[in-house]
Formats: C-alpha cells, sequence, structure tokens
C-alpha cells in the first residue's frame, strides 16, 4: 500500500520535471503580457512588437556588444498568472529589465516583485495608478486614462458642448477610467448627466443606452472600454437613431474596430497617438519618422494592420534599449536610473520627458483627436 | 412605453442567444446526462469558421452551412476520440473531458484561425426595424426565428421519431436501451453531431450582433448553461424560455435599475426559482434509485 | 516500548508521511527561488482542493462557486488591516468564519437541490460574490485590485535572530498549512460524522434510512470546504500581496473542481496530485509557446480517458496489479 502509494507519487512528481533552467545569454530581457485571454488584442500585438525589435537589434549587432534574449511569458492578463511570471522572471530567468504586464491587475500584481528584486519594469498598461504615487522601479509607457478623458473633455468643449452621458465597460480599463473621468469632469467644465456600465460579454448595450438619451439635456456620449464592447456599442448608438456625437477612448485605436463597428463608426471621435495617422501627418511634424517607420516595420513583420498597443511596447523597447547604451551597461541599477533620465525621446505616444517624479513623461499634446471618416482615421484639426 | 418596448427588444435578442446556446446543451444532457462545457465552443466555431470561409470568397450560405457540417463532424469526432474511450466512466469524469476538450477546441481555434474578434454581415442589413418608438434589428428576428425552428425541430425529434426516444431511453438505461436493441454508441455519435450543429447554428446567427473570436466561448456556455438549468435541463421548452427569460431579466434590470448588476440579477431569479422548483420550471423531477 | 515498524501504518500516517516528506526533501532540488514559488502555489491549491474532497469526495456534493469563499477570505485579508486595524493574521481568521457563516446560511437551500441543478446554484453564488467585489470599487479597489498588506512573520523571525528569504518562508508556511489541513480532513474521514459523510456520497436515501441526518451532514462538508477555500484565499493573498476578483472568478471555481477531479477526489493524497499537476503544468508548458493551451486540453482529456477514477488512484490500480 505505502509503497504503491509512494511509486504513483514518484511517476505524478516526474510530470512537474521539465521546468528546465533556461539557456545563457548576454542581456536577458524579461516580458509577460496578454497574449492569450480578453486582454489578447493588446498583448498579441505588444509581444510580436518586442519580437521584431529584439531581432531588428540582434542583427544589428545587439546593445553595448552584446546580445539581447527575450524571455517572453504568456499571463492572459491574470493577475496571479502574472506574479508567478513576474518571479519566474526574476529568480529563474534572472532577466536584468522586464516590459509588461498588458492590463493594470497584472501590473499592479507584479509591481511589489520588481521593487523588491530592484529590477526595472516598464508597464504597457493604463491606468494612472501605475505611476501615481511614483514607484522607484517602475515605468510606462501609455497614456493615462485620466489624459484621454482631459483630451475627451477638451474637444467636448471645444464644439461648445458640456452634458455628457458616460457609458462604460465593467472591466478594469473601463472602471478606472470612468472613475478617472468622473474626477476631472468639473475641472474641465464638463458634466455627466447619466452614468451607465455594462459587461465584458455583453451584446446588446440598447437598454443602457435608451436611458442616456432620455437623460435630461444630454449632448454627447463618452464609452470607456476597449474590446467588443465598444464596437457593439457603436452600432447599437446607430440602431437606436441617436444623433448626438460619439466619443470612444484610445482603448479601441485599432483597424478592426472600424471594421467592427462598420457603418455605425462614421464620426466617431477618440484620443490616440499619432501611429494611427501616419501617413497622414505633415512632414514637417517631428514625430512623423518614427510613427512611418514603426507602422511599416510592424506590418511587414506581421502583415497585420498596425495598432497603438504594439506601439507602447515599442516605445518602452526603445527607451529602455536607449538608457542600456546611456549606462554602458546592462546593471539592473543603472538602467533604472538612465530610463529616469530619459529626456525628450520620441516614441509612437509623444515626445517622453522623465523624470524622479514623472514616470511616465507624455503630455496631452502627445494626444491627437480623431475623427472616423469614410472608414479611415483623419485628424481633428 | 417606448423605453419598456426597448428593453423587451433588447432582452428578446439577447435571449434568443442565451435560448441557442441552451438548446444545444438538451440533445447530449438527454442521451448521457453529461453538461457538455464545450457546447460554447462549438458555438464559436460556428461563428470562426463562417468569418474565415467567407473572407476566403464563399458566399455566407455556403460559409455558414461549412460551418455547421464542419462543427458536427468536430462534435462527431469529440464523441469518437475522447467520451466513447471513456466508457464507464463517471458523469464528473466525462465533464472534466468537456472541460480539456473546451480548452483543446479554444486553443486549437487560436492557432488556425487568430486571436482578433470578428463579424461577418447580417443576413437581411444593419436597418432597425422601428416600432412604436422602439427598434430592433432584423438580425434579432434571425435569431428569434432560429431558436423557434430549433425548439420545434427538438420538440418533434424528442417525442415523434423513433431515435429521439432511443436518446432518451440511452440516459434513462444505458444497458436497458442496449438490451432492446438501440445501438447507443450511434445515439451517443448522433446526439455530439447534433449538439455542435446547434451550437454551431447558433454561433452563425448570433455572430453579426455578438461577434465573435477564438475565445468567446466561455462566456456563451456560461450563460447557456445558466438559461438551461432555469428552464429545466434537457427539456427544449425549458431551454427555449429559460433563455429569452433570462435575457429580459438583464435587459429590464439594466433600464430599470442598476446596469452594474444585471447580471447578478439574472442568477438571483435562478437561484430563487430552484429554491422553490429545484428541477428549474420545466424540467422533470427524477428520484434516486435506491 | 513498541517497536516503530511492528504493524503496518495506516493510509492516513501514510499519506501524511509523504506530503511531509515530499514538502522537506523537494526543496533541495530547486535550482533557483522561483521553485519555491510554484510549491507555495501548489500548497495553496492543495489546500483548497483538500476542502473539496470533503465536499466531492467523501459527501459527494458538487460545488462550482468556491472561488466565491476564496474570494471572501482573500478580500478579507486586504480589507482587514486597512478599514479594521486588524492584523493580516487575524484577517484571516475573520475571513474563514466569514466563509463558514455564509457557506451555512446559502448551504442550507442550494443543498437540497442535485446534480447540475447544485452545480448552477453553487455556481451562481460564486458569481454574484465576484461581481460584488468587482463593482463596489470604492471599498475592494474594482477590477483592477487591491494590494494586501504584509503578513509580518518574517519580520518577527528577523527580530527573533531567524533570516529566511521571502520565497521560502512561504513554501514552509503553506506547506505546514497545507499538512494541518491534510491531518484535519484524514481524521474527519476515519470518524464517525466521516463515515457518515461518505455514506451520503453512495446514496442519500439509504444513507437516511439507516438514521443519517442528511442535511446536516451535507450542510457541514459545505461549511468545511468554504472555510478551506477561504484561508486558501486568504493565503493566495497574503503572499501576493495583491488580490484582485479574478480570484473569484468561476473559472478559478472550475480550476479548483478539476483538481480535485484529476488527481482523485476520494483521497487528500489524489486531490494533492491534481493541484500538483495543474499548478506546474503550465510553467512546464510555457516552453510550447502558442501550443501549451492545446497541450494543456489535450492532458487533461487523456488523463480522465485512460485514468478515469483520476490520476493517482488509477495509476495507484495499476501498479498494485502490477505487484501482486
Amino acid at each position: 500500500m505505502k509503497k504503491s502509494i509512494l511509486l504513483s507519487w514518484t511517476a505524478a512528481a516526474a510530470l512537474a520535471v521539465g521546468l528546465a533552467g533556461p539557456a545563457d545569454a548576454e542581456i536577458k530581457i524579461g516580458s509577460t503580457l496578454a497574449v492569450t485571454g480578453g486582454a489578447s488584442f493588446l498583448g498579441d500585438p505588444e509581444a510580436r512588437t518586442l519580437k521584431m525589435l529584439v531581432d531588428e537589434v540582434n542583427a544589428a549587432g545587439g546593445v553595448n556588444g552584446e546580445k539581447l534574449e527575450l524571455v517572453q511569458y504568456d499571463d492572459g492578463g491574470d493577475p496571479n498568472k502574472a506574479r508567478t511570471f513576474a518571479t519566474r522572471l526574476v529568480e529563474d530567468d534572472e532577466v536584468v529589465a522586464v516590459i509588461g504586464g498588458s492590463t493594470t491587475g497584472a501590473t499592479m500584481a507584479m509591481i511589489p516583485v520588481f521593487e523588491e528584486a530592484k529590477i526595472p519594469f516598464i508597464s504597457l498598461a493604463g491606468a494612472v495608478v501605475i505611476i501615481d504615487p511614483v514607484k522607484k522601479w517602475v515605468f510606462k509607457t501609455p497614456h493615462t486614462d485620466r489624459m484621454a478623458c482631459g483630451k475627451i473633455f477638451e474637444d467636448i468643449r471645444k464644439r461648445g458642448l458640456s452634458k455628457v452621458g458616460l457609458i462604460s465597460g465593467s472591466g478594469g480599463f473601463g472602471k478606472s477610467m470612468r472613475q478617472q473621468c468622473l474626477d476631472v469632469a468639473g475641472s474641465a467644465g464638463v458634466e455627466i448627466v447619466a452614468d451607465e456600465t455594462y459587461g465584458p460579454d455583453d451584446a446588446d448595450m440598447t437598454p443602457q443606452l435608451t436611458k442616456i438619451k432620455n437623460a435630461a439635456g444630454v449632448q454627447a456620449i463618452l464609452n470607456a472600454d476597449f474590446g467588443q464592447g465598444p464596437a457593439i456599442v457603436t452600432r447599437n448608438v446607430r440602431q437606436l437613431g441617436i444623433a448626438l456625437p460619439l466619443y470612444q477612448s484610445h482603448g479601441v485605436a485599432s483597424k478592426s474596430f472600424i471594421e467592427l463597428a462598420g457603418e455605425a463608426a462614421e464620426g466617431v471621435r477618440l484620443p490616440a497617438s499619432a501611429l494611427l495617422v501616419a501617413d497622414k501627418l505633415p512632414d514637417s511634424d517631428p514625430q512623423k519618422a518614427v510613427v512611418v517607420g514603426y507602422k511599416a516595420a510592424y506590418e511587414k513583420a506581421t502583415g497585420e494592420p498596425v495598432s497603438t498597443f504594439g506601439g507602447h511596447a515599442y516605445d518602452a523597447f526603445q527607451m529602455l534599449v536607449a538608457a542600456m547604451k546611456k549606462a554602458g551597461s546592462s546593471e539592473p541599477a543603472a538602467v533604472r536610473d538612465a530610463i529616469e533620465q530619459t529626456r525628450g525621446f520620441m516614441g509612437t505616444a509623444g515626445v517622453v520627458n522623465m523624470s524622479a517624479t514623472d514616470h511616465l513623461g507624455l503630455d496631452l499634446t502627445a494626444f491627437r483627436m480623431l475623427e472616423i471618416r469614410k472608414g479611415d482615421w483623419t485628424l481633428v484639426e | 412605453m417606448s423605453e419598456l418596448l426597448q428593453f423587451t427588444f433588447s432582452g428578446l435578442t439577447v435571449g434568443a442567444v442565451y435560448a441557442l446556446v441552451a438548446l444545444g446543451f438538451t440533445i447530449i444532457y438527454n442521451a448521457s446526462g453529461v453538461v457538455n462545457f464545450a457546447q460554447g465552443e462549438f458555438v464559436m466555431l460556428g461563428g470562426m469558421i463562417t468569418v474565415f470561409a467567407h473572407a476566403a470568397g464563399a458566399p455566407l450560405p455556403a460559409a455558414a452551412a461549412l460551418a455547421v457540417v464542419a462543427t458536427a463532424a468536430i462534435g462527431i469526432l469529440l464523441n469518437k476520440l475522447a467520451i466513447e474511450r471513456a466508457r464507464g466512466a463517471s458523469v464528473v469524469t466525462l465533464i472534466i473531458i468537456t472541460i480539456g476538450a473546451s480548452i483543446f477546441l479554444r486553443g486549437a481555434a487560436q492557432l488556425g484561425f487568430d486571436k482578433q474578434l470578428h463579424r461577418f454581415p447580417s443576413f437581411s442589413g444593419d436597418d432597425p426595424i422601428a416600432i412604436a418608438g422602439a427598434t430592433i434589428l432584423p438580425q434579432s428576428l434571425w435569431m428569434l426565428f432560429g431558436a423557434a425552428v430549433v425548439f420545434a425541430a427538438l420538440y418533434l425529434f424528442f417525442t415523434r421519431s423513433l431515435t429521439g426516444k432511443a436518446v432518451l431511453a440511452t440516459a434513462n438505461n444505458k444497458l436497458a436501451a442496449q438490451l432492446v436493441g438501440i445501438d447507443t454508441d450511434f445515439v451517443m455519435a448522433l446526439s455530439f453531431g447534433l449538439s455542435a450543429a446547434i451550437g454551431a447554428l447558433a454561433g452563425v446567427l448570433a455572430t453579426p450582433i455578438t461577434l465573435t473570436s477564438y475565445d468567446a466561448g466561455t462566456a456563451l456556455a456560461l450563460k447557456g448553461f445558466a438559461a438551461a438549468m432555469l428552464g429545466g435541463m434537457g427539456n427544449p421548452f425549458g431551454a427555449l424560455v429559460g433563455g429569452l427569460l433570462v435575457g429580459l431579466i438583464e435587459a429590464t434590470t439594466a433600464g430599470y435599475l442598476s446596469s452594474d448588476y444585471k447580471d447578478a440579477a439574472a442568477f438571483v431569479v435562478i437561484l430563487a426559482v430552484l429554491f422553490a422548483m429545484p428541477q428549474g420550471l420545466f424540467g422533470k423531477s427524477a428520484q434516486e434509485r435506491v | 516500548m513498541r517497536p516503530l515498524f511492528a504493524k503496518p501504518i495506516s493510509a492516513k500516517q501514510a499519506t501524511l508521511l509523504v506530503l511531509l516528506l515530499l514538502i522537506a526533501v523537494a526543496p533541495a532540488f530547486f535550482p533557483s527561488n522561483f521553485y519555491y514559488r510554484v510549491g507555495t502555489l501548489i500548497f495553496i491549491n492543495g489546500l483548497a482542493v483538500t476542502g473539496l474532497v470533503v465536499l466531492i469526495g467523501y459527501a459527494g456534493q458538487i460545488s462550482l462557486g468556491h472561488a466565491g469563499f476564496a474570494g471572501l477570505g482573500a478580500y478579507a485579508c486586504a480589507l482587514g488591516p486597512v478599514h479594521l486595524g486588524l492584523p493580516p493574521a487575524l484577517s484571516l481568521v475573520l475571513g474563514a468564519v466569514l466563509s463558514g457563516l455564509l457557506a451555512w446560511l446559502v448551504g442550507r437551500p442550494i443543498l437540497r437541490l442535485k446534480g447540475h441543478y447544485l452545480a448552477i446554484a453553487t455556481l451562481g453564488f460564486g458569481v454574484l460574490v465576484s461581481m460584488v467585489l468587482a463593482n463596489e470599487a470604492w471599498l475592494t479597489g474594482g477590477p483592477d485590485g487591491m494590494a494586501v498588506a504584509d503578513l509580518g512573520l518574517r519580520g518577527l523571525l528577523k527580530s527573533a535572530g531567524i533570516k529566511v528569504g521571502n520565497a521560502e518562508l512561504w513554501y514552509w508556511l503553506a506547506g505546514l498549512i497545507l499538512l494541518a489541513g491534510a491531518w484535519l480532513a484524514l481524521n474527519l474521514k476515519d470518524s464517525p460524522s466521516g463515515r457518515a459523510l461518505r455514506s451520503l456520497h453512495d446514496s442519500e436515501v439509504a444513507a437516511r434510512t439507516v438514521g443519517v441526518d442528511v442535511a446536516r451532514y451535507k450542510l457541514s462538508a459545505f461549511v468545511i470546504s468554504a472555510v478551506y477555500a477561504s484561508v486558501s484565499g486568504s493565503l493566495l493573498a497574503l503572499t501576493n500581496r495583491f488580490v484582485t476578483p479574478d480570484i473569484a472568478n468561476f473559472l478559478h471555481s472550475i480550476e479548483l473542481v478539476t483538481m480535485t477531479v484529476l488527481g482523485g477526489a476520494g483521497t487528500v493524497i489524489g486531490a494533492a496530485t491534481g493541484a500538483l499537476l495543474l499548478t506546474a503544468l503550465p510553467q512546464v508548458l510555457t516552453a510550447l509557446q502558442e501550443y501549451e493551451h492545446i497541450v494543456f486540453g489535450l492532458i487533461m482529456m487523456l488523463v480522465m480517458i485512460f485514468l478515469p477514477d483520476g490520476l493517482l488512484p488509477s495509476l495507484h490500480r495499476l501498479l498494485r496489479r502490477r505487484v501482486s
């Protein structure tokens, strides 16, 4: 009895073996992203971008004479998995820096690991809590949801409107952006006259939109979410014949939103980086070279249209490489200091000026207001 | 008034999706007592295969037909390669096999297709039909029509056809069914094929409204399962009513109470119904055999 | 004096001995601290699964909502220190008490249901809990989660002159708690209550006929398993120092049940094997990249097809057949 239990245990335990040690490399960069799962439309282009860039850098001889190795995991957007992979990156893979965390939940779960291990960490998630308050080893590249709210409200005020009906997804992104929009509405001179939500898998939002339509004095609708929700909301707005201006967030900044929402997307506005309108930028625009270059490289390497999400990974990677070059080493503490000293870096999201008190380094000017016309992005002047 | 009508249209639209998914659960459940956790993946495959076949140039009806047939084949294969091999295993073991199958199919779809959201055109365009100040999309009517047809077909199948009765007999007592000459292997293969086909049909009808992606199955299966249990598992009428009811509860809760807790409202109603009627609204009561 | 190996040791002692040996010996083969983390997760999952052995394996009831109790335990540890000023360890106890109470309350009506109806009712309960955790952002931080206070044990040990790494400390702590949980569950199995419970598994009607208070025993199994799940959730929150509503997600419930059945629902050691397999496997499969999910699903199916009673009981039977 006892013997056979022991034997079967050994057999079962044998399955667990194979957590084999990784091969040696020069400079190891870690990454854990939501390559699958509900946030995969963020994590997938991010992962592809990193792979592409590492190959590119290695083909050009690496950094400081050393080749890069990318250790990449798929956390599916699950914070608990992300936490485990963070530990694995630090303890087992012994990486010198980490890019990733596609979602805010996964990012927040990983922060204690990197703070304790003293490894620089550049997050690709949206919420402002990641860098406010500032954490010594944590940076991020995407605009915050707070900035998106500010940009949208600015545009609404420019149109002479002020009463906004808010409809947000109940996932992390929508919930966080909803809170930020409620917070900044007052100072932006905007009044939120309706506040509705829907679940991440919902297929019809006409009840919520009917309520917004009937809200007293509503002049514009703002939808804070990413994924399938915004496409359905946009279609539902058209179905109900609501003629108010519709604003989406930076979370829908990929071509697939236009495809999914179809004709209903006409006239929808959203704040996004210049990446989506790379070809339409005037040649005098200082950002043009960067965004056109990345767009062309990404679309050639993957055969898929570029999205701003991959751009976040591009910015993070380029900043990291620049920091390593500047520090002349890949030693984590030196790299961290160099990232914090990033000044005038031109990325897909805009010009980055980091400091000890600002681990994002972007301002509102980097955000462009886009409008969808004839199935394509156009710049709102 | 037009408000209530709009909430009702919304509820019927969403409810039709749930009902179609719930109907897919009934046959496999009736034949084997197994709740098939991969049912949502059948729905996903129906949508995804149509999307990719359509994108490859097939006309929409042909793409949809291909999706239904291919998914039915996958259902039969699942039965042949997994369920049939586990002959004699307990119901719980079979359920875990279907969970494994759902993870497998999701992974395969992620590899074989992609990770993007997809949609194909509605059957009759996207111009809403206005009735008394409320609007409904033609595709919603297609879904309701589809759910009604599948229900009627299932009802006739189980009550009128010999094969349908053989399915019920197999579930009731497999050995006895074999003794009276029922080919229980065939019945199982048929159940998986039909369930998968119904699931795929649900995906074909719903995708223009719900959109689809490789991982769309889990959420659909959860709601479809809940709807089926509300109506009474195994009863096609229960699946239809349960699905529409869950949709209507969600829409009216979102409209009149709180959109935050509309899913909660559906589950609270389900719990309340089950406490009063432990077999669901239209389920048959089963006595434990000693 | 009694000779040490005079009579063969009982299955209970064997189980505990095997667990103890594995927990104690495994670190000798750990190439890095990351393995302590995986070990910790295995033990934490193993604890929840041990609770489910009482519910599923002994009493024959199903639950697809136990992640809800894990969520309660986790958020008790997150909120207790902030709002009540409780130390994290006491918050864990508070979470366990609350979970037990809630299980007792909802268990009464829910456990009258059978089979799939019980499954959907418990699933509904779990969905409600995770929905409250995600929606009430003012309290819980919403879907993006909230930070959890440090347990403080490491500092305590440090001041007592014992220096131990964080990862190692959690490994030993979780391992010890799993051992204690397994010991309790095994004792229960051999007690008169345990025998009454297991009589439910075979036939409720028969159990009732011989005078077993069926409702009471079902309820107690439900409460016990809820407490196990709650403690497991608390430990996860404390070791992660961060928690999100994902912990109460119904997929987590299904994962726990799958671990229980895959390893072998009838025994504590079998279920622990399930926790080991399903926790370690994804870490092994990362090497396969995009094939990870396909292979994971395939392994689940294959185990259940070829070892239908669960990994351990089936292997056990095969080996015994060969030995004899």
